[in-house]
């Protein structure tokens, strides 16, 4: 197995509001599979995701890794709420893409 | 009754149409309920703040139509929610009359039309206030302060089930909603019939956003719930579509930061040992929700407020020495700004499109701008004659910027327009609170009428 990018091993990578303060991010894989070697990776947790989008942990609400759907997911707090002058993003849609290239390891 | 099917054609009625289609093959398939919310939050602080809809009358209209006349045709309730994005009051009576016009144009028979307001008095709530009832912040908001409901022009309450069901009891073949959970208008319906809560929200839950849970992606086509004593089954009815257990185990964690359960006035749905299983190709049976009531039904409030006046302008770069040195070009422009204007009283905002416009301080590639920029320039000040000047001040000055080593010396930047345009008033959310009341009806007052025939 060779190293895959995130956007490689995933069906949906997508951000969304979740209410007018936080902006939620979903990562959601075809089959168990993938899901499981992500999630065994450590390349999404709440540091590293932290790490990638440069702010405190602490603005990280929730981290849920959800068997259900297959999906890994977290929530981060807004610096000011959606559709304030300013606010680049209204619905939160285009925040995801800086997870599209994480590299997974084989 | 075994089962009660509802449809939902739409998961925002209004912000883009409903997909003809598979609402007739929906239509077809004999739904006890045609129900959709038409609104949310996520069209930010400006509709609620002025009082207007963000989705255009006609797509409203073209929506109501074909659910008004689909309804009256079953013979079946129709049930919409939020009414024109916001369910402030103004928007209740707007579908309220569209709903009266279309009766008499297409000569439908009498039905009883119910409706319920949503607004919130700011008297009422500063009362209740000052009697010690703290209305507490969600989401990192702080408590509710005097200073933020001064600040605030237009609140409305979400409701749950309880205006829908105490207006069904009352016979309404049609319901308009103001403000509303989106869920609990299709909770509503199953709980009239005897469902119980366990099975109802959830129903609610799967159908609130229409096709969101089918796949493949595609907004805005028609999907079948239907509610039974212990589940619930969900049907794509566009032929390319399918309910899997994916798309429904994913559309419960679709705009949620828990993925595991959902707040009602009321109570919460619990979905933590929810199984999902498919049993055809193209629905999905859910069993094992739960719906676990609250002790004091809290209910949502949203409220926002004007911050002021707003003009944009809009200009490029292509020098890379000045796309390097992009923020002292802005920095110049501000100091003009504030030589003008002094340090407070208005806001300046600069997005620079191709380097951070769209992600701002999360943006990870920031140190590496494109080989142009598109820069979005917003001022916002308390009247119109300011808020233009400034952002033209904002705007124009960055032409002047002085940069020591710029070869180009007949101007930083380029203008696709010469002027600043008028943009919406700027508002922001004030209220992300709940309230606690004795009985779900206290904020929603009822009304019926008898329209047609």
């Amino acid at each position: 197995m060779s190293t895959h990018t995130l956007s490689e091993l995933a069906k949906t990578i997508r951000s969304k509001n979740a209410g007018v303060n936080k902006i939620t991010f979903d990562i959601i894989f075809r089959d168990r599979e993938n899901y499981e070697r992500v999630k065994r990776s450590r390349v999404l947790t709440r540091e590293s995701v932290a790490a990638l989008y440069r702010i405190p942990p602490e603005r990280i609400s929730d981290f849920v890794e959800y068997d259900p759907a297959y999906a890994i997911k977290f929530t981060i707090y807004r610096l000011t709420p959606s559709g304030s002058a300013g606010d680049g993003d209204i619905f939160g849609a285009q925040q995801y893409a800086p997870l599209l290239d994480l590299v997974v390891p084989a | 009754m075994q089962t009660l099917r509802i449809i939902c054609p739409n998961g925002h009625l209004g912000f883009a149409p409903l997909r003809t289609e598979s609402f007739q093959l929906g239509v077809a398939a004999a739904p006890d309920y045609i129900a959709a919310d038409s609104g949310s939050d996520d069209v930010g602080p400006v509709p609620l703040g002025s009082d207007t809809s963000t989705s255009p009358l006609a797509w409203q209209r073209h929506d109501l139509e074909q659910m008004l006349l689909a309804s009256r045709k079953l013979g079946v309730p129709m049930i919409i929610g939020s009414a024109g994005d916001t369910g402030s009051n103004s928007r209740v009576d707007l579908y309220v009359g569209i709903v009266k016009e279309l009766a008499a144009q297409h000569g439908l028979k009498k039905f009883r039309l119910g409706w319920f307001y949503s607004e919130v008095d700011k008297g009422y709530l500063r009362r209740r206030m000052q009697a010690g009832e703290t209305v507490q912040g969600l989401d990192g908001y702080a408590d509710l302060t005097d200073a933020e409901l001064d600040a605030t022009d237009r609140i409305v309450a979400m409701a749950g089930v309880h205006p829908y069901v105490e207006l069904l009891r009352r016979g309404a073949d049609v319901i308009i909603g103001g403000r509303s959970s989106d869920a609990a208008l299709f909770a509503a319906a199953a709980l009239h019939h005897g469902f119980p809560a366990d099975t109802a929200y959830y129903l609610g839950k799967v159908l609130e956003c229409a096709s969101f849970c089918a796949e493949p992606y595609g907004g805005k086509e028609t999907v079948l719930g239907i509610v039974s004593h212990d589940d619930v089954k969900v049907t794509a009815m566009l032929p390319a579509q399918r309910c899997t257990v994916a798309s429904v185990a994913g559309h419960a964690m679709y705009e949620r930061s828990n993925p595991y359960e959902e707040l009602f006035a009321g109570g919460r749905l619990d979905m933590t040992d929810c199984r999902y299983e498919q049993v055809d190709e193209r629905t999905t049976r859910v069993t094992g929700s739960r719906f676990v009531p609250s002790e004091r039904i809290r209910v949502k409030l949203e409220g926002a407020g004007k911050v002021g006046e707003r003009f944009v302008g809009m200009c490029g770069i292509r020098d890379p020495y000045t796309i390097a040195h992009v923020d002292e070009v802005i920095g110049w422009a501000r100091a003009q700004v504030r030589a003008r204007f002094g340090d407070s009283g208005y806001e300046l905002h600069y997005k620079v499109y191709g380097r951070d416009g769209v992600m701002g301080d999360l943006e990870p590639l920031r140190d590496r701008p494109g080989h142009e920029l598109f820069i979005l320039v917003q001022g916002v000040a308390p009247t119109r004659e300011m808020a233009e000047e400034l952002t033209l001040t904002g705007l124009r000055q960055m032409f002047y910027a002085r940069l020591p080593d710029v070869k180009g010396t007949a101007g930083s930047v380029s203008f696709p327009l010469d002027e600043v345009l008028p943009a919406s008033a700027a508002y922001r959310w004030t209220l992300n609170h709940t309230l606690a009341v004795d009985d779900g009806l206290e904020l929603f007052p009822l009304h019926t009428a008898d329209v047609g025939g």
